[in-house]
């Protein structure tokens, strides 16, 4: 059955048609509709989903392959990784979204280690035994490092990326990029002069080598033995910070702190800057309240030595003093007072023993003094008046002026 | 204190909060802490606000000699 009819060569299809056919065609050959196929596994990545898309390769052949979760969970299928040599079973189609030829996969077989992985399990047992991944070798990463050194390529991605956390986290910091190639034949030597270059120079105080995400061959560099040395002999501490999460390479094992990705080793080789200025909000709350304790504590001190003084003022004794003024005072006034008195009940005494002795008491029985008014002497004889003169007659309550007539 | 760097700056800010904190200086010593301290606070968080990432590239000439050069992209 041909699906698209008749057709002359002056025909024009479109590209659903095209594919559809494609696709029905493939599907219509049984040898393609269930196959072993053998190769290399490259490029794998499982998705959240739970399906697996990897790359199959052999020789300069390469073949799109897609393993979903539910044939993985049915056969029980291994962990797929890179590197990894397998023969699989499924079927050929065409994938019309992206216009790609797929392998489906409905099984595999492990077909043991591809020759990649063999070469880096070989290294890495090499490396390993001669200590360079020991836990001891690994230096402590600098908390506030002022000069970061980044081995990787000027035109990648991953350096953006890294500059980009950098300017973020702590922009306080100077980067010194050691340029290098990352992928290619030339890239371990490149990696490896650059990390060098960056010991000779000597001012980082930390140092990022790393590149993004990639295929096996991609990645491969830092699986090889001279750039595992370099890191192992730099003096300056390095992050790696290679490809994805997933990704494993000889220079994480050897690195003195393994980062999952670029971003992740720029975060990890810096602290974060917002965490200081926060910290310095504190430190400036902490100095006021330290102040302000300081100044209570010593205010305190002095209100309790003012009490103190005030106990021992001579305050005290002054009003005692002044009491017993007092008391003097009234003590000395009735005394005085005493005396006063005494001294006019005398008086009363000596004016009634005068008084008994006065004339006046006399003239007040009725009789009465004669005084001549000339000489105010007291007329006692007829003898001292004669006729003419002015006398005055006292009595007792007055005088009566009077003239002598005649003897 | 313009020329200081952030991490002096910090670590004197640390010297006087613990100086603070010892709490049996005397009055002057202890108001000079807590000045140069806020003082300090300051500076640093200013350093903090206006701080810009510095970026160069090493390179190597025909001699073989070592250079800082800047790294714009």
């Amino acid at each position: 059955m041909n699906p698209l009819g008749s057709l002359d060569e002056l025909s024009v299809i479109s590209v659903s048609a095209l594919t559809l056919y494609l696709r029905d065609w493939l599907e219509a050959n049984d040898i393609l509709q269930n196959i072993w196929v053998h190769g290399e596994v490259s490029n794998c990545k499982t998705y959240p989903s739970g399906h697996c898309y990897f790359t199959l390769k052999e020789g300069d052949a390469q073949l799109l392959c897609v393993f979903f979760k539910s044939s993985r969970i049915r056969t029980f299928a291994p962990e797929l990784c890179d590197g990894m040599a397998l023969a699989v079973n499924g079927r050929v189609s065409f994938y019309e979204r992206d216009g790609k030829l797929q392998f489906y996969v409905e099984a595999v077989k492990p077909l043991g280690t591809g020759e990649f992985f063999e070469r880096f399990e070989q290294l890495k047992v090499r490396l390993a035994a001669e200590g360079l991944f020991d836990a001891e070798r690994k230096r402590l990463l600098p908390s506030q490092p002022a000069v970061i050194g980044i081995v990787t390529s000027p035109q990648a991605a991953a350096l953006r990326d890294m500059l980009r956390v950098l300017r973020v986290r702590y922009p306080l910091a100077r980067v010194i990029l050691s340029p290098a190639q990352v992928q290619g034949t030339d890239a371990p030597s490149s990696i490896t002069a650059a990390l060098d270059l960056l010991n000779e120079h000597g001012e980082a105080d930390v140092a990022i080598v790393g590149r993004g995400g990639g295929s096996v061959e991609e990645l491969w560099a830092f699986n090889d033995e001279m750039v595992a040395r370099a890191i192992a002999r730099s003096r300056i501490p390095i992050i790696s910070g290679v490809g994805h999460e997933t990704d494993f390479t000889i220079a994480d094992f050897v690195a003195d702190y393994r980062a999952s990705t670029p971003t992740a080793a720029a975060t990890a080789a810096v602290p974060n800057i917002e965490d200081w200025r926060i910290d310095m909000l504190e430190k400036r709350q902490t100095l006021v309240a330290l102040m302000q304790a300081y100044m209570s504590d010593l205010c305190v001190r002095v209100e309790r030595t003012q009490h103190d003084l005030e106990r021992m003022s001579p305050r005290r004794l002054i009003e005692q003093r002044r009491q017993q003024l007092d008391d003097s005072m009234e003590r000395l006034q009735t005394r005085m007072h005493h005396m006063i008195s005494l001294r006019v009940e005398r008086l009363r005494g000596v004016a009634l023993r005068l008084h008994s002795l006065s004339p006046l008491l006399t003239i007040a029985r009725g009789y009465a003094i004669v005084r001549r008014d000339d000489n105010q002497k007291i007329v006692s004889q007829v003898e001292d008046a004669r006729p003419g003169d002015d006398l005055t007659i006292q009595v007792q309550d007055g005088t009566i002026p009077v003239e002598v007539r005649r003897r | 204190m313009e020329t200081l760097p952030f991490e002096e700056a910090f670590e004197r800010l640390e010297t006087a909060i613990a100086a603070l904190q010892d709490g049996k200086i005397p009055l002057n010593e202890a108001l000079q802490h807590y000045q140069e301290g806020m003082k300090l606070a300051q500076y640093c968080n200013e350093l903090l606000q206006r701080a810009e990432l510095t970026v160069q590239q090493l390179s190597v000439d025909d001699t073989g000699t070592l250079s800082v050069l800047p790294l714009n992209l």
